[in-house]
């Protein structure tokens, strides 16, 4: 069948609203980069756009000499390796007897789970709470209160289903336990939803400010996103307050932010290409039976 | 008799209960610890909602110190910064709704009329990408794509426009926000579309295209029909969480200069609650919109069960 002329038109029109799409969503990011290799001079001058003028790496030098900036990586690393293994564990524990038909009062225990998606405590009374039991100023407040994402779960929950019924029932039929179907067979079966679920919790976990924000006070305890927050904030902490920017010297330049930015991203950037594919996978997934 | 008979079942499926418990106690004895995560870490603040009604003071008992009834709520009621951060909230959650709900769904039909794959896999690979980032980043983005020198004030000054000082400026708030909103989430918020795109029988198109049906009228006819179960659904969450938008993006944003159009409900609680410690005027706050979301999302699931048929339960 001939494509009506309309059609054709209407084919180079998408494919221009496309392109544009993409170059507005990555230009943000260049410009960063870009920026990053800079020198102050020309970002000021407002030439620097997609490509870097006056090239220097000197600014990356000096963050990565400032000890706090590392101390913070660190933590950053830390509470997300801590936080996705225990995310990882409670979230199996939970989506694998849901996945179970045979368990009683399997219906309600959802809900259970899922009425928190709709439905929660607030901001204050969840500070309450944390901070009543101890964990200001400690990797707790960060890695527990949102340790289990009900929505990863479901997906979680989904595909344990989709395991083939029979595996299970012939190691019961071996004498297997449990706990042995799941260390044995459930588990190495799902390789791919633990990998998933992994990069999930870890994204969130790296991305995460804001509990280290309302509950850390000591600045050797911060993510690195609280010494980005920080920077980007100091610049125009000041507005507020009737000082005017240029008789202050707390002005970060941009050049210092951009590079503490690109730090940020990198690790999220250096596995991106290859996430990706796992990640939309894991989307599609959880959306085929919610 | 119904009554009785009901007794009985309940009994029955009491013992039943425990027999399978004795018997499956392995499975069983998995759930205990994430139940008793949930019922600490999400039903656990929900009940602490209890010092909206009592006198809290920050280091005293938990659950606060006396009953003061709907005090805290009638402060509220008489608070004029309650009606504009109310109103702030629900503009931007409208704007979020008409323009960032349904501009995926567009992005993901302009994908699928790609007939080119790398170019297809090449646009949703560069699309998902902000979604990855850190709040804290995309602030940092925004701030420096739209610095006084920065990229956009130097094409305005190349185009002879004078240079915008956009976050400083309460009218720009809601259009740098909600644009955010949108580079953030349009490429992310395609994918399920996407995916029940994929879901259509390709037979239905071949019987339009024998009917004479073009390709404008292919989608209106076969392609939005066999998404619209996606979006109804998708719907729903997103009117049920209609207040909630995104709270730490506008925390990274706004400052004292853009709080007339900026401030929203969730950041007047955390100024009222956190900052000046006025815990329970900010929990009386924050239960006024957890319930008015939680009422928005059994509204519209109500709504399409009886309209549509699609609902989440």
């Amino acid at each position: 069948m001939k494509e009506s002329w309309q059609y054709k038109v209407f084919k180079v029109f998408n494919v221009g609203v496309l392109i544009f799409i993409v170059f507005v969503t990555l230009f943000p990011f260049f410009n960063i980069v870009a920026q990053s290799f800079s020198s102050e001079a020309y970002i000021n001058s407002g030439q620097v756009s997609l490509w870097p003028k006056g090239f220097n790496i000197e600014t990356y030098k000096v963050i990565m000499s400032d000890t706090m900036f590392w101390i913070n990586y660190k933590n950053t690393v830390v509470y997300t390796v801590v936080g996705t293994i225990i995310s990882l564990i409670l979230s199996t524990m939970i989506a694998y007897p849901l996945a179970k038909s045979r368990l009683k009062g399997r219906r309600f225990l959802t809900l259970f789970f899922v009425f928190t998606m709709f439905f929660n405590g607030g901001l204050i009374p969840n500070y309450v709470l944390v901070t009543s039991l101890g964990f200001g100023n400690s990797i707790w407040a960060i890695v527990i209160p949102n340790a289990i994402s009900v929505f990863n779960m479901l997906i979680m929950r989904t595909f344990f289903q989709n395991i083939p019924e029979e595996l299970e029932e012939a190691a019961i039929m071996d004498g297997s336990s449990t706990f042995g179907i799941l260390f044995k067979i459930v588990l190495p079966l799902s390789k791919p939803i633990l990998a998933t679920m992994m990069l999930f919790y870890a994204v969130t976990h790296w991305n995460s400010w804001f509990p280290a924000f309302i509950f850390f006070t000591d600045k050797e305890l911060f993510p690195v996103s609280i010494y980005l927050r920080n920077m980007i904030k100091g610049a125009e902490a000041t507005v507020g307050t009737g000082a005017t920017a240029a008789d202050n010297m707390v002005q970060i330049s941009a050049n210092i932010k951009s590079v503490t930015m690109v730090l940020t991203v990198l690790p999220i950037l250096t596995v991106y290409p290859y996430i990706q594919k796992y990640f939309v996978s894991g989307v599609m997934l959880g959306s085929v039976k919610g | 008799m119904e009554a009785t008979k009901k007794v009985k079942d309940l009994k029955i499926s009491k013992n039943e209960l425990w027999t399978s418990i004795r018997k499956d106690w392995q499975l069983y004895s998995l759930i205990l610890l994430p139940v008793l995560y949930l019922i600490i870490f999400k039903y656990g603040p929900m009940f602490g909602n209890i010092i909206a009604f009592r006198r809290f003071i920050p280091g005293g008992s938990i659950v606060g110190e006396e009953w003061v009834g709907l005090q805290y709520f009638q402060m509220f009621l008489n608070d004029p910064t309650f009606y504009k951060v109310f109103a702030n909230t629900f503009i931007l959650a409208f704007l979020l709704l008409v323009i960032t709900f349904p501009a995926p769904i567009i992005f993901a039909l302009l994908l699928n009329e790609l007939k080119n794959q790398f170019f297809k896999r090449f646009v949703q690979t560069a699309s998902y990408l902000p979604h990855f980032f850190s709040v804290v980043v995309v602030a940092g983005m925004v701030f420096e794509v739209l610095a006084l020198n920065g990229p956009v004030n130097s094409l305005l000054a190349s185009l002879n426009f004078e240079k915008i000082s956009f976050m400083q400026l309460p009218e720009w708030f809601r259009t740098i926000f909600v644009g955010v909103d949108l580079w953030q989430t349009l490429g992310w918020g395609a994918i399920l579309y996407l995916a029940a795109l994929t879901g259509i029988n390709e037979e239905l198109y071949e019987a339009a295209r024998i009917d004479g049906a073009n390709r404008w009228k292919q989608t209106i006819h076969i392609t939005i029909p066999g998404i619209l179960p996606t979006i109804v659904v998708l719907l729903i969450l997103n009117i049920g969480n209609f207040l909630q938008i995104g709270f730490e993006k506008v925390l990274l944003l706004y400052n004292p200069l853009t709080y007339e159009t900026a401030d929203v409900i969730a950041t007047y609680v955390y100024r009222v609650g956190l900052q000046s410690g006025s815990f329970s005027y900010g929990t009386a706050i924050g239960l006024f919109e957890s319930i008015i979301g939680l009422l928005l999302v059994l509204g519209a699931n109500y709504l399409s069960k009886r309209i549509t048929d699609n609902s989440l339960w």
